[in-house]
């Protein structure tokens, strides 16, 4: 009887599957559907808290600091993933030439993504800081400041330093991502395009960008993740200061869930980037790999 | 074995409860109320506590930990974890019933889970009894609602670190004792290019020590007594008004500083002026660095300046060690705290911190360490100066809050920096304080 049913290729496949189901369901979906209950209690840290239906969400829409914050990690979000693409696209362009020591090149280009995010942060917390600045120092003893800049006092100043150091960080994800699939275009179809008489704008518009759209979809739907939710590059840089102008989301919800104690209003806060994630992912999936499918990409 | 009961407890104390004098702390067997837990049958306790901030105090709590456990057979594991990180830990521990039997924690995080930590008044009232009394803010840290649930062990202190040559040339002899005169030093620091510098940053210690004190000095508090928010008041404005002429004085780029930032800036000789602990003076009289070892000697400390209030309104750190009720080893755990507690134990301990914990019962006071430098002198005086975080009203998971997610220390970056008006900054940040005191 045991033997007849484990010969049936459902019962084998249920069975096959059980073990990620169960991984799933522990370690993926318990601890978000915990976080959704919590977003609708008070509870506190040291109290099991009551149902307080969408209080935390109203209360949380009308908080200036919290509108800040999802300003910020739209603002954080949009451009480092901009200029991460671009510049990542055009070093994997570069290294996917036939360069003198290219491997030299593509090794220290994934120098910035082996390193502990929590160590380079350390690393531009010195290079940002307000007295002691390499930067600020350089451009002192070349005569061209009078005065150290204040990279991480001044709101703006500390917006745009923390997307820098998330930029430094995440174009070797980028760049090597893509140099993998340029990797994959076949050679013939450069050649092709050559003795077409295509300039090197036609043959990357017509030939590259086409074929390289489904990694780009891969790699951009990560990248917009890793870089939504970041946390560490902030907490050591500014805990979301001067003046909360660099608080994420998810430094903010941390503040109140785990040193505030108010964990229903930080998972609240957590939940609350759930559709922005949902929305970029939706955006590189059924967006950009649809474009590649209809120009005739391999499926 | 059998175990102390309450009944116990006042048989054996009863005799000698009108005690309340005590003599040379830390002499054995000197008069005073007596107290013996007998540890359970087999007891072994785990303690959880703050990573230390001095190499000496670390060492000399893990040989008081040894000798405990030599002189009552009771097995300690003491874990260490960074101080942020303690909160989170004993709230857990708290929810599910289970962890470290004995955890020593920060602020009013005993407040936040009153119901789920073991008694321990008979412990307060003895060790007030017997060592001179409790300082009212550690009374109020250790007791919820008449009921002792933690026992305060130490006051962290802040005090105002200063160059005393720069001080001097400032046209100044010492920090002048009131706000008013006070400013008036820091525009002269200024003048002479040695400025005075408070973070202005997300900076746990630091930046929240220093804007308590300004806000509690013009009167201005988050709470009154019975848990109203009152912190979009006049006086509040005031103290906002204040520190928008003090942030003025200050170096550039304190918006961004954090914990370590003062330190840095204070030994490159860039500054006159800060806030700290005994730990600057210490890493300057220990530095190889001769530069920085010549400076331990222009070293000072002073208190804070009492404000237009009128009293000393300053906020230091203060640890406590808490007791849960999940402990199968109740006795041995009150026992621990208590060994830990008394002068034969608590004395060393407080030398090995070379001053960077300071005593929160008052016979401690006459500990040698206070007098053996006139520069920790400052320190002794932490606990008997500072008010607690959520003054002037409860302690509990509402005061917590609000000093975690920066409330006041973003109102005072605020209004100091010109981002809002100190009226719109009172009255952010009163509504965001409104929100956890609602519940």
């Amino acid at each position: 009887m045991l033997s007849r049913k484990l010969n049936n290729s459902n019962v084998l496949g249920i069975l096959f599957m059980l073990p990620s189901a169960i991984l799933l369901l522990v370690f993926l979906t318990y601890p978000l559907g915990l976080g959704v209950w919590l977003g609708f209690t008070d509870t506190d840290l040291g109290s099991s808290g009551e149902w307080i239906g969408l209080d935390n969400y109203l209360y949380l829409i009308g908080d200036p600091v919290t509108q800040l914050a999802l300003f910020n990690t739209i603002f954080y979000t949009t451009v480092a993933s901009i200029v991460k693409f671009g510049l990542g696209l055009w070093l994997a362009l570069l290294l996917n030439k036939n360069l003198p020591f290219k491997s030299l090149f593509r090794s220290i280009v994934l120098l910035p993504w082996i390193v502990p995010t929590a160590l380079s942060a350390l690393a531009f917390w010195w290079i940002y800081d307000a007295q002691f600045s390499i930067i600020s120092w350089t451009l002192v003893k070349l005569g061209l400041i009078d005065e150290y800049i204040n990279f991480l006092g001044d709101p703006w100043n500390a917006r745009f330093s923390t997307i820098a150091a998330n930029i430094w960080r995440g174009i070797p994800f980028v760049a090597i991502t893509l140099l993998a699939g340029l990797q994959t275009i076949s050679p013939a179809l450069y050649e092709a395009a050559s003795i077409d008489g295509v300039s090197p704008w036609q043959q990357f518009r017509y030939v590259t960008l086409p074929l390289l759209t489904p990694i780009i979809a891969v790699v951009m739907t990560f990248s917009v993740l890793f870089t939504f939710t970041d946390f560490q590059l902030i907490y050591v840089l500014t805990r979301g200061g001067p003046l909360n102008a660099t608080h994420l989301m998810t430094t903010l919800s941390f503040q109140r869930a785990i040193p505030g104690g108010a964990l229903g209003e930080g998972s609240a806060l957590a939940i609350m980037m759930i559709p922005f994630l949902l929305g970029a992912i939706m955006f590189s999936y059924f967006g950009l790999q649809r474009q590649a499918w209809q120009r005739g990409g391999d499926k | 074995m059998t175990k102390q009961t309450r009944r116990d407890f006042l048989r054996s104390t009863a005799a000698v409860a009108a005690v309340s004098a005590w003599g040379i702390p830390g002499s054995a067997g000197a008069a005073g109320p007596t107290l013996e837990y007998k540890p359970e049958e087999g007891a072994e306790l785990r303690v959880l506590r703050w990573r230390r901030f001095v190499q000496g105090e670390e060492d000399q709590w893990m040989a008081n930990t040894k000798k405990f456990t030599e002189q009552t057979g009771v097995k300690v594991r003491v874990d260490h974890e960074g101080f942020e990180n303690i909160r989170p830990k004993a709230a857990v521990a708290a929810r599910v019933g289970s962890g470290p039997d004995v955890i020593l924690g920060w602020y009013d995080d005993p407040h936040q889970y009153p119901e789920k930590l073991l008694d321990v008044s008979e412990l307060g009232e003895y060790l007030g009894n017997k060592y001179g009394g409790w300082y009212d803010v550690c009374k109020k840290y250790g007791k919820n609602e008449n009921k002792w649930i933690a026992i305060p062990l130490g006051a962290v202190g802040n005090a105002l670190v200063y160059r005393e040559s720069m001080i001097k040339a400032a046209g100044f002899d010492a920090i002048p004792e009131d706000t008013a005169g006070f400013l008036k030093l820091c525009q002269a620091l200024k003048a002479k290019g040695t400025p005075a510098a408070f973070a202005l940053g997300h900076a746990v210690l630091d930046g929240n020590a220093w804007v308590h004190w300004l806000l509690w000095s013009h009167g201005g508090m988050v709470s009154d007594p019975k848990g109203n928010v009152v912190l979009d008041s006049p006086e509040t404005v005031a103290a906002l008004e204040y520190s928008k002429q003090l942030y003025d004085t200050f170096l550039p780029g304190t918006l961004s500083w954090q914990d370590p930032s003062n330190n840095k800036v204070f030994f490159d000789g860039q500054i006159g002026l800060t806030n700290n602990g005994i730990s600057v003076y210490y890493a300057a009289k220990l530095s190889k660095d001769p530069t920085i070892h010549a400076m331990a000697t222009d070293i000072h400390h002073a208190h804070y300046p009492v404000g237009p209030v009128g009293k000393p309104t300053e906020l230091p750190g203060i640890t406590q060690m808490m007791a849960f009720k999940y402990t199968k080893y109740p006795n041995a755990a009150k026992a621990y705290i208590q060994f830990m507690m008394e002068a034969d134990q608590y004395d060393p301990w407080m030398e090995a911190s070379i001053g960077y914990v300071s005593q929160s019962l008052k016979a401690y006071e006459k500990n040698p360490i206070w007098t053996a430098d006139p520069k920790h002198t400052v320190y002794r005086d932490s606990a008997s100066r500072m008010l607690d975080n959520g003054y002037n009203g409860p302690l509990g998971a509402a005061s917590a809050a609000v000093m975690a997610d920066y409330v006041i220390l973003d109102m005072f970056a605020s209004a100091a920096s010109g981002d809002m008006t100190p009226q719109e900054a009172a009255k952010q940040a009163a509504e965001r304080a409104k929100r956890y005191y609602k519940s």
